[in-house]
C-alpha cells in the first residue's frame, strides 16, 4: 500500500516534459517534491502565476506570493503573474496540458466529487470545476477508500460533482486505474497490494 | 479634481449604500482591500451582497463584515477558511451564491467590458448548471452565465498614481483587476501613491480610466498559511 508521499511519486510519474501543469491542494502539492529527473514541468497557480518555485526559507516569506493553497511560495527565473480572469482563461482555453486534483469520491465514467458534502462541509469548488473543464488530462490522487473501508471509488458518485465525464486516471494508496469504455481498468498495483484486494476496496465495474 | 483621498473613510464618502453590490478584490488574504473593508465595516452600512473570491478568515478581511452581520450575500467560490461563515450559512443567516472561480472572475471581467452573458463549459452537468439556458458549439455543451456590473469595486494595489494608474506585485493582483473594472465606481487602496510620470505607461497593469478614488496604505498583508522550507546546512 501506498503512503501519501508514495502516491505523490506516482503521479510525479505522469508529468510529461515541457507542460505546464497545475496541481490541486492536498496530496497534489506534494507531487512538485517528486518531479522525475530530466523533466522540466511550469506549474501554473490559479490565483495568477506561472512558474511555481518552492517554499521560501525561513524569514524571506512573502504576503504577496503565496499559492492556491494560500501558503508562502517563491518564483523561479521563468515566472510569470498575471490577474485571475486571465489565469482561467488559460485554463478554460486548454492550455494547461494536465490536472492532478484530489478527490472525495470518483466515478466508473469519470465523474468527480471533490468540493462539498451537503450539510456538513461547505468549501466551494474553488477553481476545480474550471480545472475539470478546461485542461487536457485530469489525474485524481486520494485515498482509496473512507475511514470506515467504504469505496471511493464508486458506480456513481453519491456527492455534488465537479465535472461529469473528466477523470482519466485514478491513482490512489492501491493502484492505478484508468477511465476506460466500461468501467475502469487496473493499471498498476501499489506495493504489496493484490488485484483481489483492489477489486474488493472499488465499488466501480472493472472492465477486464 | 483629485482622486486621491486622505483616508479610506473618505474614499467611501457618499459611495456606500445599504444592499449595494459590492466586488472586491483579493484572494485568500493576498492583495485584499483591507483599509475599506475596515472602513466598510465602521460605516454601519448593511445588506451588501458581495462578489469576491473568498469571505478573508474570522476577524480579518471580509470575515470582519460577516461578524457585524453587515453582508446578506456573498458570491465566492471558496469559503474554507472561515469557521463563523460557515455557521452563518448553514444556520441560514447568510446567502451563499457559489461561482466557479474561473466563471466569477470572468463574470467580472465581462461585467466590466460591457458583454453581459458568455457561455462556459465550467460546471456543465453540476449543480452549477441548474437553471441555467445550455447551448451546443461545435459538439460541446456550454452553459450562459452573466456578467457582473457591482456598484462599487473595492480594490487593493502595490503603487498608483495620481491619476489613478496601478501596479500589482506578484500574486497580489488576482480579482484586482477583474473587479476594479466591473465597478460603476472603483476605489482602490494602495501601498505607495508615486508622482506623475515615474510609472513606466508600458508597466501599467490596470490603466486608471477604472479608477476613480486612491487612498493610501499602510496595510498590514496578514500571511494566512506561512509555509517554509529548512536552510539546509553547508
Amino acid at each position: 500500500m501506498w503512503d501519501r508521499n508514495q502516491i505523490a511519486a506516482r503521479a510525479a510519474k505522469e508529468l510529461q516534459d515541457g507542460t505546464y501543469v497545475n496541481l490541486g491542494i492536498g496530496i497534489p502539492t506534494l507531487v512538485a517534491n517528486y518531479i522525475p529527473p530530466g523533466v522540466h514541468v511550469t506549474l501554473q497557480s490559479e490565483n495568477g502565476m506561472l512558474g511555481m518555485g518552492p517554499f521560501p526559507l525561513e524569514g524571506e516569506e512573502d504576503p504577496d506570493l503565496i499559492n492556491a493553497g494560500k501558503q508562502t511560495i517563491t518564483e523561479l527565473p521563468q515566472t510569470a503573474y498575471f490577474d485571475s480572469a486571465t489565469s482561467f482563461a488559460m485554463i478554460r482555453g486548454g492550455k494547461i496540458a494536465m490536472a492532478i486534483l484530489g478527490a472525495m469520491e470518483v466515478s466508473e465514467d469519470g465523474d468527480l466529487a471533490n468540493w462539498m458534502i451537503p450539510g456538513k462541509l461547505v468549501k466551494g469548488m474553488g477553481g476545480a470545476m474550471d480545472l475539470v473543464a478546461g485542461v487536457g488530462r485530469v489525474v485524481v490522487v486520494m485515498d482509496h477508500t473512507s475511514k470506515h473501508g467504504e469505496s471511493k471509488v464508486l458506480k456513481a458518485c453519491t456527492l455534488p460533482l465537479t465535472g461529469k465525464r473528466v477523470v482519466s486516471r485514478i491513482i490512489t494508496n492501491l493502484g492505478v486505474l484508468d477511465v476506460v469504455p466500461g468501467g475502469l481498468r487496473i493499471v498498476e498495483l501499489a506495493d504489496g497490494v493484490t488485484e483481489a484486494e483492489l477489486r474488493t476496496a472499488t465499488e466501480a465495474t472493472i472492465a477486464s | 479634481m483629485t482622486k486621491v483621498f486622505p483616508s479610506a473613510a473618505a474614499a467611501l464618502d457618499g459611495q456606500v449604500k445599504d444592499g449595494m453590490l459590492i466586488a472586491a478584490g483579493g484572494f485568500g488574504l493576498c492583495g485584499i482591500p483591507e483599509l475599506l473593508i475596515a472602513a466598510l465595516r465602521d460605516s454601519g452600512v448593511k445588506g451588501l451582497v458581495v462578489a469576491s473570491n473568498n469571505a478573508g478568515v474570522d476577524g480579518f478581511g471580509l470575515g470582519q463584515l460577516l461578524e457585524t452581520r453587515q453582508v446578506k450575500k456573498m458570491i465566492s467560490s471558496y469559503v474554507g477558511e472561515n469557521a463563523e461563515f460557515m455557521r452563518q450559512y448553514l444556520s441560514g443567516e447568510l446567502e451563499l451564491e457559489f461561482n466557479p472561480q474561473g466563471t466569477l472572475a470572468e463574470r467580472m471581467r465581462a461585467g466590466g467590458a460591457g458583454i453581459p452573458g458568455f457561455y462556459t463549459r465550467t460546471g456543465v452537468g453540476t449543480v452549477i448548471a441548474e437553471g441555467k439556458e445550455h447551448h451546443d458549439f461545435d459538439g460541446q455543451t456550454y452553459i450562459l452565465e452573466r456578467g457582473i456590473v457591482a456598484d462599487l469595486a473595492i480594490v487593493k494595489a502595490w503603487k498608483a498614481d495620481p491619476s489613478g494608474n496601478l501596479v500589482f506585485r506578484k500574486t497580489a493582483r488576482n480579482f484586482n483587476v477583474p473587479a476594479a473594472t466591473c465597478g460603476k465606481v472603483c476605489v482602490a487602496e494602495v501601498e505607495e501613491i508615486v508622482p506623475l510620470g515615474s510609472l513606466d505607461p508600458d508597466t501599467i497593469h490596470l490603466p486608471g480610466i477604472y479608477v476613480h478614488r486612491i487612498v493610501q496604505g499602510p496595510h498590514e498583508k496578514r500571511i494566512e498559511q506561512r509555509t517554509v522550507r529548512k536552510k539546509e546546512s553547508v
